[in-house]
């Protein structure tokens, strides 16, 4: 029974957070790896574009609330996340054509791109602020609980409760549905293998006739999306706060740099990595360890190995780790 | 010095000296001083990304550590709180520090395979459990030495100006510890090295109170120049200031900042000078050298990546130094106002409109842009009440006001976008 017990706490506090927070994360990695891989530069301004794509959600839910569409248990959200998605492809297709066209054709080195994605991110910065303000904002409806604590108790008799909220469930089912989608995309279509055969080797896609601008479209398309959905996925399950989403930049980074850069693979591995380190060192084991060990040998504290305050750096150890340990990442990604 | 670069200077003083006529002198002396630390900051990165081309998106991190030092050298010792825990917490500190020596050494002594791993795994963890033991007993008994006001150590009780060199060591301590780690490998793994330590500096100042009192602040800082106050009450500054027919108040403000002016106008002449020095000697050839072209340089039997490290600290220490004087100059050490849009990406748009790699360029970006900082948001409010003038009022026409603020940074960013566009190599190229 304790076994039973603390299985469920740990499943309650440790992996149903963690699982729905990786998801999050890959999702956003996929979106810096692709940029990476095809673009080949790493983009400082891909919090903020999370930031915009949920802003746009949140703007078209409350319009859909205001004329009386709702999800019913589902969030709102979910049905207004193809205008974030539409806006924010909008956004990065109109920014690629003002702005970082110009350097792809001078063939511009990656360090310069990633300046000039320091000045679109104080533009993006300024945008969403200025439209919706620097204030946290909730947007989640519908039901509340998968799994409720109580529900859960009364069912399996058990003294540990177990909650799953709605948008963890809808975190993971969407995730997975994006990233089977995404490999089905690049893997097996004519223009998702034109991507990766653009990001292998440029000068040979290009003479095997490949439209460099229509691959570098259908990514900043994807980034859009992906970006959006793992935006929309975090404000659901957490809440929208623009600052918390630049914030977000690290843990999307150490996770797209365990997986390896430009490793599409890589980028949903490190995202649960990362994920079930920052939960598994700031959770308090407590409740745990005193239903595992017998009487008298529970631990006095909470067990905590770092304070929540420290998550970010749990993202920064990882990081450390795979530079001094891996380099290129588990799935050998690019290192030079 | 080119004719280009006097004028453009001299436009630069000619804005500072036109907010203290339409403004007010104490505006525009802020500009200035806050202008001065800018330009220190922007000289520190111009020596990373303009003189070896690295990248450093951590220098929040660097200037707050500054900060730091400007609190640990000059505040007077919390004797009660030394008392009730200080030295088993500097005790278990050293405890911790010495566990990560042991690792250390011990993954140098034993070959790779599952014997080191363990070894590791085991000693890692016990050094973290014994670490804690010691340390978590004697923060809460130092945190709990009068919360309100203390709460902390305290420092030395050292002259502040002190602290400027100490903030520059503490900030090339962590660079070192970066750059170790980061250096060698892609470039935008420094960058996001840099970025995670900024980060966590401003979590650990923000969350260790025994430090630095965490977000409860530190305030009043002792400071190298006269209070107003007492200047207030100096007779003969009184009479100085009506015989040149100003109030007392006014006067002794401006007073001080002046001498703020004087200091901070020191360090920066300083640096400069050092700064070119350096470049014209055969190392800033060398540099230049590895900036232009690693495989060639290496080829020559430059060793890269000894050289990125020793002028990534250089840098970083400058950045320390000038989060040193600001901290200073603001007399308290406010974690929660450290933002990285502000202390990171801003002194990028510096050097970048400035003219990375040349060190006036850094520099006239770092007075530029601080002024278009402080004004775009008052000219932003203009702005958007002759925009909002024909709109009725309401909920649109409330936001849009209220939203000014926000008008800055989108505005950096453009400025940003625009020089990188039209005039790359920045307002004072590199020759």
């Amino acid at each position: 029974m304790d076994l039973l017990n603390a299985l469920v706490a740990l499943t309650n506090f440790v992996i149903v957070p963690a699982t729905a927070y990786g998801a999050q994360l890959a999702l956003g990695a996929l979106g810096v790896t692709l940029t990476v891989a095809v673009l080949r530069f790493t983009n400082v301004a891909h919090g903020d574009t999370m930031a915009f794509g949920t802003m746009v959600t949140i703007l078209a839910t409350w319009g859909l609330q205001s004329i009386g569409i709702t999800g019913g248990p589902v969030p709102t959200a979910l049905i207004a996340l193809p205008a974030g998605i539409a806006a924010t492809a909008a956004l990065l297709l109109a920014t690629d054509r003002l702005v970082y066209r110009f350097y792809r054709q001078q063939r511009a080195s990656s360090a310069i791109l990633l300046i000039v994605s320091i000045g679109v991110m104080f533009v993006m910065n300024g945008l969403v602020r200025f439209i919706i303000g620097v204030d946290d904002q909730r947007f989640d409806d519908g039901a509340r609980f998968l799994v409720s604590a109580r529900d859960f108790k009364a069912w399996s008799g058990l003294d540990e409760g177990l909650a799953i909220k709605t948008s963890q469930g809808i975190t993971v089912l969407t995730a997975a549905v994006v990233m089977a989608a995404l490999f089905w995309f690049l893997n097996r279509t004519r223009t998702g293998k034109s991507m990766r055969a653009f990001a292998d080797n440029r000068d040979l896609a290009l003479l095997s006739g490949i439209d460099p601008e229509r691959v570098v479209a259908i990514t900043w398309i994807l980034v859009a999306a992906l970006a959006t959905i793992a935006g929309t996925l975090y404000g659901l399950d957490k809440s929208f706060k623009p600052f918390t989403y630049f914030q977000l930049l690290l843990p999307i980074f150490a996770a797209a740099i365990v997986g390896g850069l430009g490793s599409p693979v890589g980028a949903i591995v490190g995202g649960f990595i990362v994920a079930f380190s920052e939960v598994g060192l700031t959770y308090a084991w407590k409740k745990v360890f005193s239903y595992l060990l017998p009487m008298g040998l529970a631990p006095d504290g909470l067990a905590q190995l770092l304070g929540t305050e420290y998550k970010n750096a749990v993202s920064f150890l990882i990081l450390v780790l795979v530079l001094l340990i891996k380099p290129t990442g588990l799935f050998k990604g690019t290192s030079t | 010095m080119t004719l280009r670069t006097i004028f453009l200077f001299l436009l630069v003083a000619l804005l500072i000296v036109l907010t203290g006529v339409l403004q007010s002198w104490n505006t525009a002396l802020y500009i200035l001083n806050m202008g001065l630390v800018s330009a220190i900051m922007a000289l520190g990165l111009n020596t990373q990304w303009g003189f070896a081309g690295l990248f450093n998106v951590g220098i929040m991190g660097f200037v707050a550590l500054g900060g730091l030092a400007a609190v640990l050298v000059s505040e007077p010792p919390v004797q009660e709180a030394w008392a009730a825990g200080g030295t088993r917490l500097i005790f278990a500190l050293l405890v911790g520090i010495g566990a990560i020596a042991a690792v250390v050494a011990i993954r140098k002594r034993l070959h790779a395979g599952w014997l080191r791993a363990a070894t590791t795994a085991v000693l890692a963890i016990a050094g973290f459990a014994l670490y804690r033991t010691l340390f978590d007993p004697a923060r809460d008994a130092v945190e709990a030495v009068n919360p309100a006001s203390t709460g902390f150590l305290g420092g030395l009780g050292l002259p502040v100006l002190l602290a400027w060199p100490v903030g520059g060591l503490l900030a090339a301590g962590a660079a070192w510890v970066i750059g170790k780690t980061a250096l060698g490998l892609r470039s935008d793994y420094l960058a996001v090295a840099t970025l995670g330590i900024s980060e966590i500096i401003i979590s650990i100042l923000k969350n260790e109170d025994w430090l630095a009192r965490g977000v409860k602040n530190v305030v009043g800082i002792p400071r190298p120049v006269p209070y107003e106050i007492d200047l207030q009450q100096d007779p003969g500054f009184v009479e100085a200031a009506s015989g040149l027919g100003l109030d007392p108040v006014t006067a002794s403000t401006l007073y001080v900042k002046l001498l703020y002016t004087g200091l901070f106008a020191t360090v920066l002449v300083v640096l400069v000078v050092l700064t070119q020095l350096a470049l014209n000697a055969p190392w800033g050839r060398m540099m230049r050298a590895i900036r232009d072209n690693e495989v060639a340089a290496a080829a020559m039997g430059k060793d890269v990546t000894r050289r990125h490290l020793q002028v990534f600290i250089l840098g970083s220490a400058i950045c320390g130094i000038a989060g040193a004087m600001m901290t200073t100059l603001d007399s308290q050490l406010t974690p929660g106002t450290y933002q990285p849009l502000r202390f990171t990406f801003l002194i990028w748009v510096m050097v970048i409109v400035g003219g990375s790699g040349n060190t006036l360029g850094g520099v006239l970006g770092g007075f530029l842009i601080f002024f278009l900082w402080v004004e775009v948001e008052p000219l932003g409010q203009m702005l958007l009440n002759v925009v909002t003038m024909p709109l009725p009022d309401g909920a649109l026409k409330t936001h849009l006001l209220d939203s000014a603020a926000h008008m800055r940074l989108l505005t950096m960013g453009v400025v940003l976008l625009l020089v990188l566009r039209f005039s790359p190599r920045g307002l004072l190229p590199e020759r």
